[in-house]
């Protein structure tokens, strides 16, 4: 019996390994038909407008001739410009690391509540993220006008001053941040709250047993064991606010005097309403090395993270 | 020996009791800075419907608190669902919101189900190029984008939105559908295949039905992203009656210097209104698709 089964396996296997290498072949045929919309998504709408925007930017503003690198030349000359660079950096960094570390907070606070009471919570501190932010900069830019300030109204009854929030550049970059903080904290926290659950109860077992304190449990446990995720948020934040452009547009239009102009809206000003095309995209490019760079460091934490779960 | 464990059981009560008002402490201090926080969060939608039940009069008059609707009036909600203008943004969201999942869906389900379970050669290398793809912002394509939607003609209408916005979802779709994929086991696709299943019989009777909550979180992404989308109109649309919601209440809601805010905050509102009640009833599913991003990759 067993002789048997083992003698006719042989034969058996033949037609079977080159009909499996047929379907080999039409498996990839099959699934390549099926990748390419995507490849076409890809290719079509975002390697080639990259390449494109290249080309563009080393034209002249009628796109007629080939200027090489000096539409960048003019950029980095002008003061406005330099003043978009230091706007952008300046409203990045300080945006996404006032997200992380009130996400962190929040994360933390829900964290600790009783389980039931959670969903609640969570539910409320994400309606800001859930609104299109084109629309919710709206209210706040209607919370900031000068004679109608609500946001000045409360203020007034703590005795504080009225502040002129979008009249002054520096109060204008800080109703930026605020907005920006606003949108995007329930973000880290929704993130940093799924990293939390995912941390073995065990580990703070055996933390309170050694006699660690709740700042060495946080120090020593709960940071090293979300170090990626938080890694990789904040990164992927970075991206994102360094692009912003809702906020910007609909807040200040980077007024006062062009002062809190970024990245994008300054390209979208130059480019579009200004008409010069080719110094726009070279506004916009001067995104690329520093998002290159976040992309390179988030795939290595990607890679590693799956290395760790595998 | 009395003297010498006397301290030291009182040391260990003293630091259980600590630890029982620290325990205390810790809700007390999440508690309140989940109310603090929770009123800073939602002061902003608050205020915006508070002052979109108020008359013109009334936004006008200064002598009462801002935060407080007299004589609440639902004149502006009436104002622009009679407005032919406001209507068409609607509309034209719809459209372009609803083509666009239609197609995120398709070509991220096929291209997911074949990275991730069908490799071939560079399967790898595309699998993290999407993923690159979605670190692309839209505010670095939209000047050559605008270039090419202007030489297919398709600048001032919707449909050129449509062509544009799979950009914003179709890779961040694709990149969880792969994960979701890879989480299904490979017994049920060896099963499938044993009972004699094609590809696009077990891709639609096997993993579609398993991955329904994967499926689930990618449309509700695409949905909110599309409906959300702001630097591409703002961009190729200029012409009112192809706008959508989001520039449409932004641009032409605005008109001179004498704002009527209570009706621009009801126009806003309302547009917010879609992506809102999805979230409201399908919370959980939105969650899993906005963690799925970071925790499968």
């Amino acid at each position: 019996m067993a002789d048997g089964g083992a003698a006719t396996l042989p034969r058996m296997d033949a037609p079977g390994g080159a009909s499996l290498k047929r379907f080999a072949r039409r498996r990839s045929t099959i699934a390549f038909l099926m990748t390419l919309p995507l490849i076409a998504v890809i290719g079509g709408l975002v390697v080639w407008p990259a390449g494109y925007a290249i080309h563009l930017a080393t034209l002249n503003r009628r796109m007629t001739s080939f200027i090489g690198l000096g539409n960048f030349e003019i950029l980095l000359e002008s003061e406005t410009f330099r003043m978009v660079i230091f706007q952008s950096v300046f409203f990045a960094i300080t945006a996404v690391i006032l997200k992380a570390a009130i996400g962190f907070w929040l994360a933390h606070m829900l964290h600790h509540i009783p389980a039931n009471g959670q969903r609640k919570w969570r539910g409320m501190l994400l309606v800001p993220w859930v609104i299109p932010p084109a629309l919710s900069t709206l209210g706040w830019w209607w919370m900031f006008e000068p004679t109608y300030s609500s946001i000045n109204w409360i203020l007034n009854i703590f005795a504080i001053p009225s502040v002129p929030w979008l009249g002054e550049p520096w109060w204008a970059r800080i109703s930026v941040i605020i907005v920006n903080v606003w949108y995007g904290a329930p973000f880290f926290m929704i993130m940093y709250l799924a990293a939390l659950k995912s941390v073995p109860e065990q580990l703070y077992e055996a933390a309170a047993i050694d006699g660690a304190t709740s700042w060495q449990r946080l120090r020593y446990v709960t940071l090293p064991m979300m170090r990626n995720i938080i890694s990789i948020t904040v990164l992927f934040s970075l991206i994102v606010t360094f692009a912003n452009y809702d906020i910007v547009r609909v807040l200040t239009n980077g007024g006062p005097r062009d002062l809190t102009h970024v990245f994008a809206s300054y390209a979208f000003q130059v480019g579009i309403l200004a008409g010069n095309i080719p110094r726009g995209a070279a506004v916009s490019l001067f995104m690329f090395p520093i998002l290159a760079i976040i992309a390179f460091f988030v795939l290595r934490g990607v890679n590693r993270r799956n290395k760790e779960e595998a | 020996m009395s003297a010498t464990t006397a301290p030291a059981q009182q040391g260990i009560y003293h630091k259980a009791g600590s630890l029982r008002s620290e325990r205390r402490w810790a809700l007390w201090t999440a508690y309140l800075s989940l109310i603090v926080s929770a009123i800073i969060m939602l002061a902003p939608p608050v205020y915006m419907l508070l002052t979109s039940l108020k008359t013109s009069a009334e936004v006008a008059d200064q002598s009462g608190s801002p935060w407080w609707v007299s004589n609440p009036t639902l004149e502006n909600y009436w104002a622009l669902l009679g407005n032919r203008m406001f209507i068409d943004f609607f509309l034209n969201s719809a459209k372009v919101t609803i083509a666009v999942v239609a197609l995120t869906m398709v070509i991220s389900v096929l291209a997911a189900f074949a990275l991730g379970r069908m490799r071939f050669w560079g399967s790898q290398a595309l699998a993290t190029g999407v993923f690159l793809t979605y670190l692309v912002p839209d505010t670095l394509l939209f000047i050559p984008l605008y270039q090419i939607v202007g030489g297919l003609g398709l600048l001032d209408n919707a449909w050129g939105l449509v062509l544009v916005y799979p950009t914003l979802t179709v890779p961040f779709c694709t990149w969880i559908m792969i994960g979701y994929f890879a989480s299904i086991p490979k017994e049920l696709d060896e099963a499938a295949l044993i009972d004699g299943a094609n590809w696009m019989q077990m891709l639609w009777k096997i993993f579609i039905p398993v991955a329904l909550p994967g499926i689930i979180a990618a449309t509700i992404f695409a949905f909110t992203v599309s409906w959300a989308a702001f630097v591409y109109p703002t961009a190729f649309i200029t012409t009112p009656s192809e706008m959508p919601m989001t520039i449409g209440v932004v641009s032409q809601l605005i008109r001179g210097d004498t704002f009527a805010w209570g009706q621009l905050m009801a126009g806003a509102l309302l547009a917010a209104l879609p992506p809102v009640v999805i979230y409201a009833f399908l919370m959980d599913y939105y969650i899993a698709g906005l963690t799925a991003g970071a925790t499968k990759g």
